[in-house]
């Protein structure tokens, strides 16, 4: 990555346009050629760099549901509950986490019901009491990682 | 149109402003808005004319993808177009969940504040389960390191202040799983 990388990061972190030649109106801001912002952009993503490029959907206006639950899951039980867990498709992440409740997940279902009802299932299968924590309210999302 | 449809229509409304108020926001979508935003979940074309290769694809002009992208983005059904990066690959390893306790009452004042501050991804409000978990506001910060991000805790102590009845923050030791959220119709 060098520094024409860098300054390509960090100014798309902060928007695209939304207009009929976008990349050119990047490139001239950049000072470069259109091709070699493109060019350069789809490096980046092949190499993993950057892990998405385009519009970033809320998926909750989209008509989804979505909560993040936590367990307590005993050390010498992790392997099978991760297992358990993993299985439901409605789980998009799950993440051990180094506290005493020490796994988290997110639910992402199409309706509020069937995140009880992923839950009511995950916890009969593990024996162990889940901590359901929709968002009641959100205030931020997005990142800007300077490089 | 017909009264009936006029009627649904109105209906709609109505749950829309009521399910707003449950923090469920819904935003009504038309099929080519619903196909418009599976043909760009994954990614822009990388194309001198990206939009023109969507509107082919929807057969609508470029103009009307534009203008529906806009609108989207005007409802927040489009958070904004942007590159995410890997904060992984750019070295930003340690991602600390960090959790607070906080006066109900001042959440949201407080979850505002501490979601300006640019290193925090996303902040959130949600249910404590008193008594073993206290925290009623999370903010996920990404650092090079687990020191750098305990900097980051102690910036957004300071920001909380005197409100601040408690807080953790818990790094994340294995990806369990992780797909893509993907909508479809």
């Amino acid at each position: 990555m060098d520094s024409l990388d860098r300054k390509i990061i960090n100014l798309l972190q902060k928007g695209f346009p939304l207009s009929e030649q976008p990349y050119l109106e990047v490139a001239q801001q950049l000072g470069i050629e259109e091709e070699t912002l493109i060019e350069r952009l789809s490096h980046l993503l092949e190499n993993k760099t950057l892990s998405r490029f385009g519009p970033m959907y809320d998926a909750q206006k989209l008509g989804g549901a979505f909560s993040l639950v936590a367990i307590r899951v005993p050390d010498e039980d992790y392997d099978r509950v991760t297992e358990i867990v993993n299985s439901f498709r409605e789980v998009a992440h799950n993440y051990r986490r180094d506290h005493d409740l020490n796994m988290w997940f997110v639910l992402a279902t199409d309706s509020p019901e069937k995140i009880d009802a992923v839950n009511s299932q995950i916890e009969k299968k593990s024996g162990l009491k889940v901590y359901n924590m929709p968002k009641l309210d959100e205030y931020f999302i997005g990142l800007n990682l300077p490089v | 149109m017909s009264i009936l449809s006029g009627l649904t229509c109105r209906f709609n409304v109505v749950a829309l402003v009521e399910k707003e108020s449950e923090m469920e926001e819904k935003v009504l979508l038309d099929d080519t808005d619903r196909k418009l935003v599976e043909l760009t979940q994954s990614g822009l074309p990388l194309v001198s004319r990206p939009y023109d290769e969507i509107a082919q694809g929807l057969g609508i002009g470029v103009s009307e993808v534009i203008s529906r992208m806009k609108k989207m983005q005007d409802s927040g059904v489009i958070r904004r177009i942007a590159a995410v990066p890997n904060h992984y690959a750019l070295g930003y390893k340690a991602n600390g969940m960090t959790v607070w306790n906080v006066p109900d009452e001042k959440v949201n004042e407080l979850g505002h504040k501490v979601g300006q501050l640019d290193f925090v991804s996303h902040c959130y409000h949600r249910p404590r389960f008193l008594p073993e978990w206290p925290y009623n506001l999370f903010a996920m910060v990404h650092a090079h390191n687990r020191d750098e991000a305990r900097l980051l805790v102690d910036k957004i102590a300071e920001v909380i202040g005197a409100d601040d009845h408690g807080h953790d923050i818990l790094f994340s030791t294995q990806i369990l799983k992780k797909t893509g959220l993907r909508f479809n119709n």
